[in-house]
């Protein structure tokens, strides 16, 4: 087991292989669909994201109505070969060290983990309340004019559990486990 | 009659009782003639009142049965579902990131149900299947579980999932065009079954529906042509779909009702048997096959891909053979509950 502690750098992250497990400490930024979407069209982010990692969740988020404080009750990665068009281009304009979702991404996104220096962390999906106790705090919300699952939440984690599925020297897990997993279907096809 | 009896005895007796220990014992037959008098007169409208306060009763029992069957089904796994999840986890290689996936899930599915809290966040399409007798309000029915879907979201036990398709604003509520699902079945029974299936948007993304014969892959119009969309369903799915995963799946039908029947077969307990024989098999060789293409849990490589599978049948036309394919994720989460007279939640179903 690894630990990838805050605040992250391109050097950390580049050390990592696929197949580790990580226990990330640090900050987080949720975005996902609608996030990348607009980061895509060059609207600027409300905050600076260099160095930082883009968490694909849209968390379900209460807030106290007396204190008016946000908690998170469950906040699973959601699956983000969604974001492929645009998630090579966020690495490169933003300065990101790595995302963390689910189901992997494409070719194009792990040409910008090796190009920008980045890691895609696979969380594990549907691991809600796992995750979410893993959260210290809410410590910001920015664009929640996209709705609650799509808007910004600034997460504080200790000891967030991830496998390194897609590394920054091209190395990727999705890709050995499709093509592997194709030869044995042609075989039980046959 | 004779419960119009027992209303003129209770409301007559209860006004006694209190003035008999104020009132000296000659006042009292004055006052019970009098109290006699009035209440025979307010009867009727007492009635009707009580009526309706009975119906708010059990309208108010039956949001809170429908929430409690939200709040259940999406923090709590049912039984034969957490077993097949623990097979799997034995299953899996020591240390393997296949294993540590298949504990997180373990850990994750013992936390929400001590918590009470969403085993996902993504609390997904809202399915009701609703079995009740002949004679029954559906429209009334319906503007209750909208209540109770509002509620449950407010509450926590479900995630603001509906969005409007067009603006891409989200409503909030979980209510709106198509939300929540609702599906009606009349059968032969006195009682109403109210069943439940939340299904995430991951695993809805990697359903898919085959056209035979499907060039592609050689697949004909017979049981070995549907084996093979199926297990190139699988395939196409990888982890994405939040595996191990569940399929249910419909041959035939036209493309709207196959998916429907898709997920009907969802419903059904996955240790039961299939009663047609050939089916019963293609669901076990299905599952064997496709945890021998390896692409195990999230789709890290590993022993277990599939949990299970539950093949349905509909009629088709001459000219279509559609296989449709509904993915269920590891966070298989589905209840049921029968209702009492009074609404009350009697038995749970799974």
């Amino acid at each position: 087991m690894k630990k990838l502690n805050y605040p992250f750098t391109h050097e950390q992250v580049k050390e990592l292989k696929v197949g580790d497990m990580v226990l990330i400490t640090g900050k987080l930024f949720t975005g996902r669909d609608a996030v990348h979407k607009r980061l895509h069209d060059g609207v600027k982010p409300p905050v600076d994201l260099s160095n930082q990692i883009i968490y694909h969740c849209g968390p379900v988020i209460l807030q106290d109505k007396k204190t008016k404080k946000y908690k998170v009750t469950a906040a699973g990665p959601t699956t983000s070969i969604r974001e492929e068009p645009y998630q090579a281009d966020v690495m490169k304009d933003y300065g990101i060290v790595g995302v963390i979702g689910k189901g992997g991404m494409g070719p194009k996104t792990l040409k910008g983990c090796q190009d920008y220096g980045c890691v895609y962390f696979h969380a594990i999906g549907g691991a809600a309340q796992v995750l979410a106790e893993r959260i210290d705090s809410v410590d910001a919300v920015h664009w929640l004019d996209l709705g609650s699952p799509e808007a910004i939440w600034e997460l504080s984690v200790t000891d967030f559990p991830v496998v390194v599925t897609m590394d920054a020297h091209g190395n990727s897990l999705h890709a050995e486990v499709q093509a592997s997993s194709e030869v044995a279907l042609k075989k039980a096809l046959e | 009659m004779a419960i119009k009896k027992k209303i003129a005895k209770k409301l007559v007796k209860k006004p006694v009782k209190t003035a008999a220990k104020k009132s000296p014992p000659k006042k009292i037959i004055a006052a019970k003639k009098t109290i006699k008098k009035v209440a025979k007169k307010k009867i009727t409208t007492k009635k009707i009142v009580k009526k309706i306060v009975k119906t708010e009763n059990t309208q108010k029992t039956l949001e809170a049965s429908l929430i409690e069957l939200i709040k259940i089904t999406s923090a709590v796994l049912p039984d034969d579902v957490q077993k097949v999840i623990l097979e799997a986890l034995h299953r899996e290689e020591k240390n393997t990131t296949a294993e540590y996936a298949m504990n997180i899930i373990k850990a994750n599915i013992e936390l929400a149900k001590k918590k009470l809290q969403p085993l996902c966040q993504d609390t997904g399409t809202v399915l009701f299947y609703i079995s009740h007798p002949v004679g029954f309000n559906q429209n009334h029915f319906t503007s209750l579980i909208h209540k109770a879907v509002v509620k449950s979201t407010e509450l926590g036990y479900l995630r603001q999932n509906s969005v409007d398709s067009l603006t891409g604003e989200n409503s909030g509520m979980n209510v709106g065009p198509g939300h929540p699902s609702i599906h009606y079945h009349q059968h032969g029974k006195k009682t109403v079954e109210v069943k439940l299936m939340l299904k995430g948007g991951g695993c809805e993304n990697v359903g898919a529906q085959y056209s035979l014969p499907y060039t592609p892959l050689d697949a004909g119009r017979d049981l070995n042509g549907v084996r093979k969309v199926i297990l190139d369903a699988v395939h196409k799915a990888q982890g994405k779909g939040c595996g191990p995963g569940v399929l249910g799946i419909c041959i035939g039908g036209d493309r709207g009702a196959g998916y429907i029947e898709s997920k009907e077969q969802l419903l059904r307990r996955l240790d039961d048997k299939n009663d047609v024989f050939e089916l019963a098999e293609l669901e076990k060789e299905i599952v064997e096959t496709s945890n021998k293409l390896g692409i195990g849990p999230m789709g890290f490589g590993g022993k277990t891909t599939l949990l299970g599978c539950k093949i349905g049948v509909l009629n088709r036309l001459p000219a279509s053979f559609f296989v449709s394919i509904s993915y269920m994720c590891w966070a298989y989460r589905r209840q049921g509950i029968e209702l009492s007279e009074k609404n009350q939640i009697k038995k749970w179903l799974y």
